[in-house]
């Protein structure tokens, strides 16, 4: 592997702009790294830099995009058959900002079909493969943009985080990965899967690099009438204590609501607990009383959302169509054909739970839930001033060995699903190995805290010291 | 729990076809997820009004001055079938 391709991202727009290194050498070795690729992880690559977008802050240093972001004229396909070959009229908001701000677009990467799964294995064009272990899976649904990352094929990455789909590939693939506060970004020209949840961020190799990165991704855009940007701009974290602060450490949510936290996982979070200690932070114990039934309520209004999000998708406008003697049977044999099983399956839990006669007994008690779990986390910041738990019960689990069972799948957005359904920002980063793979740990906090998460996140980087990422070579 | 009939049902209204093994296959999956699901009727939730939003926002206004927005033409590049300068589709009736 070459200097290069090892460096940060921070690093690389440094020594650009220093002159010690050439943006376009860098896009074409990082081109030529993702075109060569057999881990699945890119859908497209780009030829040359769109938009000649390598002025600017962000002084060219390449960026790979989930394709569930539109590209004006670049296959985005969600990961689904049913927009294979579909090219959009437009450029999603956070996409466009970036490339202004000098991060041209690398390539679209390989996701879960509609950001639906948690192991990149329900991707309509096949699976990624982690570069720490290449029989196990990189986690998803950002998937893709994470093995990029880690793999060294890119040197960061966006996504998008519905119940955890930044932070837990980041976690399998020891990885900064962050969700912003619901409306810090815009979701302009995002695939909507669950439009109350879904959320786009950084995934990354350090904390720095999340900074730079989601810096140029927030704002208001008139575009999306829930985006509202951030308070303050997001700095550049420098912290490296945590003097003064307090963690709080949920029973709810450290195990004793789960059966199935690894023993490893459980073992990184207690010595990252103690390192909190170390540098001065405070760890208690708080109550998130309802955060068990998380899982539960997300289950049910996420696929809600997607049954009518997905709607869209009748062979009219836009994708696949099949069919054709009448309108219905295309509408019918375009949907079966195009859409993959757990796509099938969320659509169907979705339309079952907004059907006459069950609504009141699942989608209104679950959106109720989920203002419980809300309340929950606005009084557990009255006493501190971040949670912590592990980001994925388990390390990066094999290829197919949790595709026969879709709710052991959804399992694994125990720990990140209930800061999604508060709205609230969290970060997870990498803290430690368990069975040589990587464990990340999740920081959140309050609504629109993203600089104190940063800053926090960067004190524990830096005094857990985790390395050996697969890019590093 | 969900069957057979149900199933069936619930795929009519989402417009998607089933195969008979499919129909099977979702019948036991829906309602193993289903079951995990229902251990929010154990909850309390007298009082907790439904979350319409996470962060409070309202009346989100803009200035109404005309912008540029996408043409006919380009509207209809991406369509599997266009006829008249519209979407081209199968007769509903047919």
């Amino acid at each position: 592997m070459s200097a290069a391709t090892a460096l940060s991202a921070s690093e690389a727009a440094r020594q650009i702009e220093a002159g010690s290194l050439s943006a376009s050498e860098l896009f074409d070795e990082y081109r030529d790294r993702a075109a060569a690729d057999s881990s699945g992880a890119f859908l497209h690559v780009a030829e040359r830099p769109l938009q000649g977008a390598t002025a600017g802050p962000l002084a060219g240093v390449p960026l790979a995009v989930k394709d569930l972001f539109c590209v004006e004229g670049v296959p985005s396909t969600a990961g689904s058959r049913i927009l294979e070959g579909y090219r959009p009229p437009y450029t999603a908001t956070v996409v466009a900002r970036l490339a202004e701000a000098g991060a041209p677009m690398l390539g679209k990467t390989n996701m879960d079909e509609f950001a639906m799964g948690s192991s990149n294995e329900n991707s309509g064009y096949g699976p990624v493969t982690n570069p720490w272990d290449r029989e196990r899976v990189p986690g998803g649904s950002s998937g893709g943009s994470a093995a990029a990352v880690a793999g060294g094929l890119a040197p960061w990455a966006i996504g998008t985080d519905t119940g955890g789909s930044i932070r837990q590939p980041a976690a399998l693939c020891g990885l900064v990965g962050m969700k912003p506060t619901y409306g810090a970004v815009s979701r302009y020209g995002m695939i909507a899967f669950a439009s109350s949840l879904d959320q786009a961020g950084p995934i990354t190799r350090d904390v720095a690099d999340a900074a730079l990165l989601l810096s140029h991704m927030v704002g208001r855009d008139h575009c999306d009438s829930t985006s509202l940007g951030l308070p303050e701009p997001v700095r550049a974290p420098s912290a490296e204590r945590l003097d003064g602060l307090r963690f709080g450490v949920s029973p709810e949510l450290a195990g004793g609501g789960l059966e199935g936290v690894e023993p490893g996982v459980a073992e990184v979070l207690q010595a990252t607990l103690r390192t909190i200690e170390e540098l001065g932070g405070a760890v208690e114990e708080v109550h998130l009383p309802h955060s068990g039934h998380g899982l539960s309520a997300y289950y049910v209004l996420a696929p809600a959302e997607a049954s009518a999000n997905l709607s869209r998708y009748d062979g009219v406008r836009y994708g696949l169509r099949r069919g054709g003697a009448d309108l219905r049977s295309m509408y019918e044999d375009t949907r079966s054909a195009g859409f993959g099983p757990e796509v099938k399956r969320r659509i169907m839990l979705g339309t079952y739970s907004l059907a006459s006669g069950y609504y009141d007994a699942y989608y209104g008690r679950a959106q109720r839930v989920r203002t419980l779990i809300a309340e929950d986390f606005r009084r557990a910041f009255d006493q501190v001033d971040f949670i912590v738990t592990p980001t994925s019960p388990t390390v990066a689990f094999r290829l197919g060995e949790r595709t026969a069972d879709p709710l052991a799948m959804y399992l694994s957005d125990y720990f990140t699903v209930p800061m999604s359904l508060a709205g609230v920002p969290a970060i997870s980063l990498p803290a430690g190995l368990s069975e040589g793979l990587p464990v990340g740990v999740q920081l959140a906090g309050p609504a629109f805290s993203e600089n104190a998460i940063l800053d926090a996140a960067h004190a524990l980087e830096g005094a857990l010291g985790f390395e050996g990422g697969p890019w590093r070579g | 729990m969900i069957d057979r009939d149900e199933v069936m049902h619930v795929a009519r209204l989402a417009r998607l076809e089933l195969s008979s093994e499919e129909v099977e296959r979702m019948a036991g999956e829906l309602s193993h997820v289903l079951e995990h699901v229902e251990r929010i009727g154990e909850l309390d939730l007298e009082g907790a009004p439904p979350t319409s939003h996470v962060v409070p926002l309202e009346n989100v206004l803009r200035e109404d001055v005309p912008r540029p927005s996408l043409s006919r033409e380009r509207a209809l590049e991406s369509a599997p079938e266009s006829a008249d300068g519209g979407f081209g589709v199968p007769s509903p009736g047919a």
